[in-house]
């Protein structure tokens, strides 16, 4: 760029808010022509993972580009300032958009859903309340961004319509709006009062203040007012949304809004309490065991359940507990694991959700019982969906091993040994409920006519192609990430603070 | 000079206009009377609050009677702001008003709303820049009478009873001012607020004060509808014309909170106040307010009388500020005094623009409005989000100092109720959202059409205010802090 606009990696933070939101005004605009809305969609995608990969140029060269939008109150902005763990959420969720329109496209038109222009606008909407967060400077802007991005998604769950599915939405907005409002905001305010100050600050800007019982009370309300971390017992909404197509799963309640929930967890953690203050005042002992009974419980409930997208989501609760998890044993590697499991169960789980829309698109089966030998059907899909078990149990070649390795790392460090039994116990349970539908999908026999009900399809091919090109992606992306872990890793350390 | 007179011009301006209204009783133009008094009103409380800025208090005697003989008017900083907030509110509604009237009141009676809104106007202005208590209890019945009338001028007959019930508590509450003052006066032999200031401590420990207090806080309190006086306020707003219950949410129980401001911090004094048992009361009712105002506005079907409780549940959060006695309570209090007046006469209004067009205000009458009237149904979307304190608008602002002075004070469950009832208003708000915004079928209603332009720029003005000052808040916190560091008496 030449003259008087020149740019820099500020401008470009801004942008990456902007440009879904531009995006949203295109899709609208364009919303008589579903070819010319869905390439919107793509070139917004696009031209947004673009502007965050220069944002990450600077931040990899050690820049920290910061900006103040708006100054309400001295000191109580809405400002973004860029640093390594929200870098690596922003590059996640951007990256993961582009195959998600991709897989979008291809489900929304098998599946020929209803008011297709609400959905894409308000995904974009979604996307940039999601940048917004990544990029927030200081608790005040995490917490706009984070309730733009509970009511940017809530048309986006109860898309359907349907009694259902506004119930669902109910619990979804009365959730995590409840915990937001009620705990988040007190917390924030309460930080305010205690401290002077809301930024984020290495080290923590609750370090220099007394220990109990302040810190004890403000983790808790943390942690439970940033619901979005789905920790027992203010997970409902996550398996309530899964109500909403497919694509939303997959992108939002994968991989955007629950990691949103982690990402503040893992933030608030490192940049608020501080890990050496949190851990000299013993406040944050509780966390790892709520978290491991998140773990486990939603593991059996995972083992139990039927309908593959309920599976999912009850996975998707125990693993966002591995961060929080990792987050709260306090020890530096356990962080860098918790960062790390941001990036590799968004890969692995963005995987399984796209897996099982492309098992319904093509056959419109729903549970798991029907899907004996449908691997020999959809190869594709179910390989890719293998693949992301692997992650999710934390087998190499997988991105999942990567973080879990450094979570036990931490966990030894620490001498953890009750969140070493957690992970163990926990691998054996996610073992359990995943490998049985890949066995089931390439050895077992076709099921019946009455397991089949009277909707789902016996005789049936892979999806449509934009669908199974997108899953292959999100799973070769699942291996990439095991063997080129350097870029990931490099932020992780940086946020404990270690240079590369 | 003129300019020297300009206290008192700020009463008899809209005075003077209101019986040209029943002279000439032609609707255009008893609207451009009104609207040039309102304006010229606004003009000069800007000029006030500018010149109070600059100089400090104003004081002005009537007819050059000195004081305790004569009337004696004294603008502070916060009588300037009250002036503002009141004229300023009147005159966007005053905007708004044409089509809505046209509606909603006859036309052989439009002539008359004009009139009672001027009067209306004249008591609510005089009661904030008078300084006499006696001249404050007529301007009190000026602006109380008229109000009557004004909402008993809604089209359901249940305007009437409503009407009736008010002016039976409105009438209470005035008595009950008017004897305390009369004890008061046989205390001191004063009416004057200054004077009465200066005289009280002397007798403070007196039974008769001690009553008179008593008196005026239930007194005052049923004016302001602080739970549990609150029993007028739904019916008379849900009955009311649209644009009567916007103004009287807007301003009428906020010049009432400004009276209690008045008799507590400059006629008792701050360390009296906080020597008797005034504060705990009244913190307890304002939590009642808040949280029960909140849960009942939840179940409400007619979206005025949502706002109306919802109304209740604000007022609770203003007199829970003011009951802290601390500058961060009180700023809170103030400032919630101003945004509350924003948000209210935001929503009602945008209330009156779809009963212009639906002929109703029951929630389940708006199903698809979102779709049908999107301008109108996005400002009561931003005056509800201002109303739950999101971030970047006005209510935010107030909660803020709210709970800040809340947890300054050592006092955490209060801040936690002040969020649940945020919560409460989350869902009321939310209610119509859902409604408006996701039922309906897609080709319904599709003869609605969006409001008129005379009614989306009062709207969107207000609404805009929702979101400038919930964004500069330099000015608005700079006075309220100012008024409240002057009324716990700090320097001004």
């Amino acid at each position: 760029m030449t003259g008087v606009f020149s740019w820099t990696p500020e401008i470009a933070v801004l942008f990456a808010v902007v440009i879904p939101l531009i995006g949203t005004a295109g899709i609208f605009a364009a919303r008589s022509r579903p070819n010319l809305r869905e390439t919107v969609t793509m070139i917004t995608a696009a031209a947004l993972f673009a502007c965050v990969l220069y944002v990450a140029k600077s931040v990899f060269a050690g820049a920290r580009p910061d900006v103040t939008l708006i100054q309400p109150l001295p000191g109580l902005a809405l400002r973004f300032t860029v640093e390594p763990l929200g870098m690596l959420f922003a590059l996640v969720a951007s990256g993961l958009w582009i195959v998600n329109s991709i897989y979008s496209i291809g489900y929304m038109r098998g599946n020929s859903e209803r008011n297709q222009t609400r959905f894409y606008a308000f995904f974009a909407l979604a996307l940039a309340s999601t940048i917004g967060l990544a990029f927030s400077g200081n608790l005040l802007t995490m917490f706009v961004f984070y309730e733009l991005l509970t009511l940017s998604t809530y048309p986006l769950v109860t898309h359907a319509g349907t009694e259902a599915a506004v119930k669902a939405g109910r619990t979804y907005l009365g959730i995590l709006i409840s915990t937001s409002i009620g705990f988040f905001m007190l917390a924030i305010i309460w930080t305010w009062v205690a401290t002077g100050r809301m930024d984020f600050a290495e080290g923590g800007i609750l370090a220099g203040t007394p220990a109990a019982p302040l810190t004890a009370v403000l983790l808790f309300l943390y942690m439970y007012g940033i619901g979005k971390a789905a920790l027992m017992p203010m997970h409902r909404w996550l398996p309530a949304a899964m109500v909403a197509p497919t694509p939303v799963s997959a992108l939002l309640h994968a991989v955007a809004v629950v990691k949103a929930g982690v990402f503040s967890v893992v933030k608030v953690i490192v940049y608020i309490f501080g890990i050496e203050h949190l851990s000299a005042s013993g406040a944050g002992e509780w966390l790892v065991y709520v978290a491991g009974f998140t773990i486990l419980v939603a593991s059996i409930i995972a083992l139990r359940a039927d309908n593959l997208k309920r599976r999912l989501a009850y996975s998707t609760v125990s693993q966002l507990s591995y961060v929080v998890l990792a987050a709260a044993i306090l020890a530096p590697l356990s962080v860098v694991g918790a960062v790390l499991h941001i990036a590799a169960h968004a890969l692995g789980k963005i995987t399984l959700f796209f897996a099982a829309g492309s098992i319904y698109t093509a056959s419109k089966k729903i549970n798991v019982s029907q899907l004996g030998g449908i691997g020999r059907r959809m190869p594709w899909t179910m390989a890719a969906f293998g693949i992301a078990s692997l992650s999710m149990i934390g087998l190499p070649p997988t991105a999942g091993f990567i973080s879990k390795w450094y979570i036990v790392l931490g966990a030894v460090d620490a001498q953890h040994y009750l969140a070493l039994a957690v992970i163990f116990l926990s691998t054996l349970l996610n073992a359990g409920y995943f490998l049985p539908i890949v066995y089931r999908a390439f050895f077992a026999a076709p099921p019946d006519a009455a397991t089949l009900g009277e909707t789902a399809k016996a005789d049936h091919g892979e999806a449509p192609w934009p669908v199974v090109l997108a899953l292959t992606l999100t799973a070769a992306g699942t291996i990439l990430l095991f063997i080129f872990p350097g870029p990931a890793l490099t932020l992780a350390q940086l946020v404990i603070g270690n240079a590369p | 000079m003129i300019f020297s007179h300009i206290p008192v011009l700020q009463v008899i301006v809209p005075l003077v206009a209101a019986p040209l209204c029943v002279i000439f009783p032609f609707r255009k133009f008893c609207w451009t009377v009104a609207l040039a008094a309102t304006l010229t009103s606004l003009w000069i409380a800007l000029t006030l609050l500018i010149t109070v800025y600059a100089h400090g208090p104003i004081t002005y005697e009537l007819g050059g009677w000195a004081a305790p003989w004569g009337i004696g008017y004294r603008i502070d900083i916060l009588s300037a702001y009250m002036t503002v907030l009141v004229s300023l509110i009147s005159s966007v509604i005053l905007v708004f008003s044409p089509r809505s009237i046209g509606a909603e009141i006859s036309n052989a009676r439009a002539h008359l709303f004009y009139t009672l809104y001027l009067l209306n106007l004249t008591g609510l202005l005089g009661i904030a820049v008078t300084g006499d208590a006696f001249n404050l209890f007529v301007f009190l019945e000026i602006s109380s009478l008229s109000s009557y009338a004004l909402i008993a001028m809604g089209q359901d007959r249940r305007a009437l009873t409503a009407a009736f019930q008010y002016l039976i508590m409105g009438t209470i509450g005035a008595t009950f001012y008017i004897i305390a003052v009369g004890l008061m006066y046989a205390m001191t032999g004063t009416l004057n607020i200054a004077d009465l200031a200066q005289r009280l401590p002397e007798v403070m420990e007196t039974r008769t004060i001690l009553v008179a207090l008593a008196f005026l806080i239930v007194g005052i309190g049923l004016k302001i509808a602080l739970f549990p006086f609150h029993g007028w306020l739904p019916n008379a707003y849900t009955y009311a014309p649209s644009v009567v219950s916007a103004f009287l949410a807007a301003t009428a129980t906020k010049v009432a909170v400004y009276i209690l401001l008045r008799i507590l911090f400059s006629v008792f004094g701050p360390d009296a106040v906080a020597a008797m048992p005034i504060a705990q009361p009244l913190m307890i009712l304002a939590l009642f307010a808040m949280t029960i105002g909140s849960a009942v506005a939840i179940f409400q079907d007619d979206a005025k009388r949502l706002l109306a409780y919802s109304s209740i549940a604000q007022i609770g959060y203003i007199i829970l500020g003011i009951s802290f006695l601390s500058v961060t309570g009180l700023t809170g209090g103030i400032l919630h005094l101003f945004n509350h007046a924003l948000m209210k006469s935001a929503l009602f209004l945008s209330l009156g623009a779809v009963f212009y067009r639906i002929g109703s205000v029951q929630i389940s009458d708006m199903a698809g409005l979102g779709r049908r009237m999107p301008w109108t149904m996005a400002a009561f979307v931003v005056g509800g989000m201002s109303l739950v304190g999101t971030p970047l608008t006005v209510g935010f602002i107030s909660k803020w100092y709210l709970i800040r002075a809340a947890l300054e004070s050592g006092w955490w469950p209060i801040a936690v109720l002040v969020l649940a009832s945020s919560l409460l208003a989350m869902i009321y708000i939310w209610r119509v959202v859902e409604i408006a915004y996701f039922r309906g079928h897609p080709e319904a209603g599709a003869d609605i059409k969006e409001a008129p332009l005379s009614m989306l720029v009062p709207i969107w003005f207000l609404t805009g205010a929702n979101i400038y000052f919930g964004i500069n808040t330099g000015d608005t916190i700079t006075a309220a802090r100012a008024a409240a560091t002057m009324l716990l008496g700090g320097p001004q």
